[in-house]
């Protein structure tokens, strides 16, 4: 990684994705003493008791007090410190949203929320811990930068990149364990641009998060089984979104499809369509994610199934796409 | 009270406890500790003081119940169905897929359930609305919402108080589950509570102080809020979490554990035999 940080591999085989964000932030608070914790009676579950056991003394347990939490970060941010603040996703974002908009995105402070338990990582719990709706709030925050990690090792990365990067910052992280996906930290992460997983010029398939994995597995199956070559982007950072890659999209395989642990409405779908439709060109395009609804309760993986966000959801829908027709514009070759 | 009453009403909540703890190693996870310290409450509730009828779940004079601490709804669950809202059976379907069960009480799909909680902090607000609605509509239902301590750090516990003082809502009652513990720690390693009794009282409530496992106590308590009739009270029951079964008794791991098939085996053994006792 770019400053260093000193976990293995084998460590991020072992760790669920919480622990490697508690190991890495241990790893920075050594180095930077301006970072201090909180969180509201879930330091262990969040794992960010991993640093409050390094660090006792700049760690705050506020207990179950979401709002009041936010604002503490805020004014400590204000006296120059960098708070990393965690909570389950669904708290962060929508009991103490006033705070996050507020105290910390209108007034432009250094606070990193990283959210745990986001998407329907929670899944037995029911609607009140599933948190589907937060990329669409956190998105439309000014100031605010948001962040869905693929897997444990992108999660490190983005973590180590949020803290070089000033302004706040939305890191949305799963509870559990998280399929390993990338087998190196040194894959060139940068806040703001889309990881190419694979090449393709038939169909693009824009992931983030959890879902990443399905692409991929679904691009290979397309590739091995259909003979169809399919673009699979690791959309990590939702905002500011990766315009140049979508375009490129585009315009290289005329036929796109987002996927993400997420509402419909407002997540990476609709700011992969706003960017296509600001451009003007044509494109086969469907959102795969949670249909507008509270969703039922089961484990993760079978909700990802239930809500066709796995491999078999994504390869049905890409092979809907294929056969789809679309407008072609004439004029697009000179305008690249 | 009759001696006899006590003892039914004791051994339902031995009843509650066995069912939940079946039901949680069945789901293989969810909320264990909290639900059975809550037990002895909901046994009182259900079984003696609320005034419903699980033939009609919408009957609008009904008393209300808001479990605020929506986690501990294995002991709800268990309880509702001893009542008759739903099959003992269907308890077995706990956090599966697609379940009525979820891992916090849904209303639109539980029979019984009064309003969806799990979000901390919610309930009590929701239930000065429901008592003020009764007022309004000039009904003689009590409202009668269950709070965990660790969920009294969330500040909208604190508004809805105040307002409740303010409004005088005598038929609301809040009873706090005073176990000491949350998940981090116990209340004074995270955030201390006390003096607790003297915060209720400051924000104009009656309080009324008991040992949340002697069922003569929670009957008499209700009996007293119900003769409260300028503001609202708070029943705070000293309460063990875990309450009922030696090795889940205070642990502040067992918040979130639920027991192993052999762990089940034993903590039966000794519900039995504390039961037995009676
Ligand atoms: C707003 C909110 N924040 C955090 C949580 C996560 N959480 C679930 S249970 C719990 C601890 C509750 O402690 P307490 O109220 O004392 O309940 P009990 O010990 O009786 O189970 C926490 C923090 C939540 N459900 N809601």
């Amino acid at each position: 990684m770019a400053s260093g940080l000193t976990y293995t591999m084998l460590d991020a085989t072992k760790l669920s994705t919480s622990e490697i964000y508690g190991a890495v932030l241990c790893e920075l608070g050594e180095k930077h003493p301006d970072i201090v914790g909180f969180s509201a009676d879930l330091a262990k579950s969040t794992k960010i008791g991993l640093f409050q056991k390094k660090f006792p003394d700049r760690f705050f347990n506020v207990g179950i007090a979401e709002q009041n939490m936010f604002g503490i970060a805020a004014g400590m941010a204000k006296a120059g410190l960098t708070p990393f603040v965690s909570t389950f996703a669904i708290f962060a974002t929508m009991r103490a949203l006033d705070q996050v908009h507020t105290d910390i995105c209108y007034q432009n402070l250094n606070v990193k929320i990283i959210a745990t338990h986001g998407g329907l990582s929670f899944g037995q719990a029911g609607s009140t811990h599933h948190c589907t709706e937060d990329l669409s709030i956190m998105r439309s925050m000014a100031n605010c930068q948001v962040i869905v990690p693929a897997d444990g090792i992108e999660t490190a990365n983005a973590v180590e990149a949020a803290y070089y990067t000033p302004g706040p910052i939305y890191i949305r992280i799963n509870r559990g364990f998280d399929r390993r996906f990338y087998d190196r930290a040194e894959y060139g992460f940068k806040i703001g641009k889309a990881v190419k997983l694979t090449e393709g010029t038939d169909i693009t398939i824009i992931a983030c998060g959890s879902c990443v994995y399905q692409a991929v597995e679904a691009a290979n199956i397309l590739a091995n089984a259909d003979g169809i070559k399919a673009r699979v982007l690791d959309m990590h950072t939702i905002k500011p979104i990766d315009k140049e890659a979508i375009l490129e999209a585009v315009h290289d395989t005329r036929r796109i499809i987002t996927v993400e642990d997420h509402n419909v409405i407002g997540g990476l779908g609709s700011a992969v369509a706003e960017v296509i439709a600001g451009s003007g060109k044509g494109c086969a395009f469907e959102r795969l994610g949670i249909p507008d609804t509270f969703s039922i309760i089961g484990l993760h993986e079978d909700l990802m199934a239930y809500y066709k966000i796995d491999t078999n959801g994504i390869l049905e829908c890409a092979r809907e796409l294929l056969g789809r027709d679309f407008e072609a514009d004439d004029d697009w070759e000179d305008e690249v | 009270m009759e001696i006899i009453q006590v003892n039914e009403l004791s051994k339902k909540a031995y009843q509650i406890r066995k069912l939940t703890l079946e039901l949680l190693c069945e789901a293989k996870s969810g909320h264990t500790g909290g639900s059975l310290s809550e037990a002895d409450i909901l046994s009182v509730l259900y079984f003696s003081k609320m005034n419903i009828d699980p033939a009609k779940p919408d009957w609008e004079d009904r008393d209300r119940f808001i479990l605020s601490k929506g986690h501990a709804c294995p002991a709800l669950y268990a309880t509702l169905a001893l009542k008759g809202y739903f099959p003992l059976e269907s308890l077995s379907t706990l956090r599966k897929l697609g379940s009525k069960l979820q891992g916090h009480p849904d209303m639109k799909r539980t029979l019984g359930i009064d309003i969806s909680t799990g979000s901390l902090g919610q309930g009590l607000s929701a239930g000065l609305g429901m008592a003020l609605a009764s007022r309004l509509l000039k009904k003689q239902n009590r409202i009668y919402v269950l709070l965990g301590c660790g969920e009294l750090q969330e500040g909208q516990v604190w508004e809805a108080a105040m307002a409740a003082a303010h409004y005088k809502a005598a038929n609301l009652t809040a009873i706090i589950d005073y176990n000491r513990l949350q998940i981090d720690g116990s209340n004074s390693e995270v955030m201390e509570l006390s003096p607790l009794a003297d915060k209720w009282r400051s924000f104009g409530w009656k309080v009324i102080e008991i040992d949340g496992h002697n069922i003569e106590q929670i009957v008499n308590a209700f009996e007293e809020a119900k003769q409260t009739v300028d503001c609202p009270s708070v029943i705070i029951a000293k309460t063990v979490k875990g309450k009922g079964v030696s090795f889940i008794e205070n642990q502040v791991g067992w918040h979130g554990r639920v027991p192993t098939k052999e762990e089940l085996a034993k903590a039966l053994i000794e519900l039995d035999e504390r039961m037995k006792t009676l």
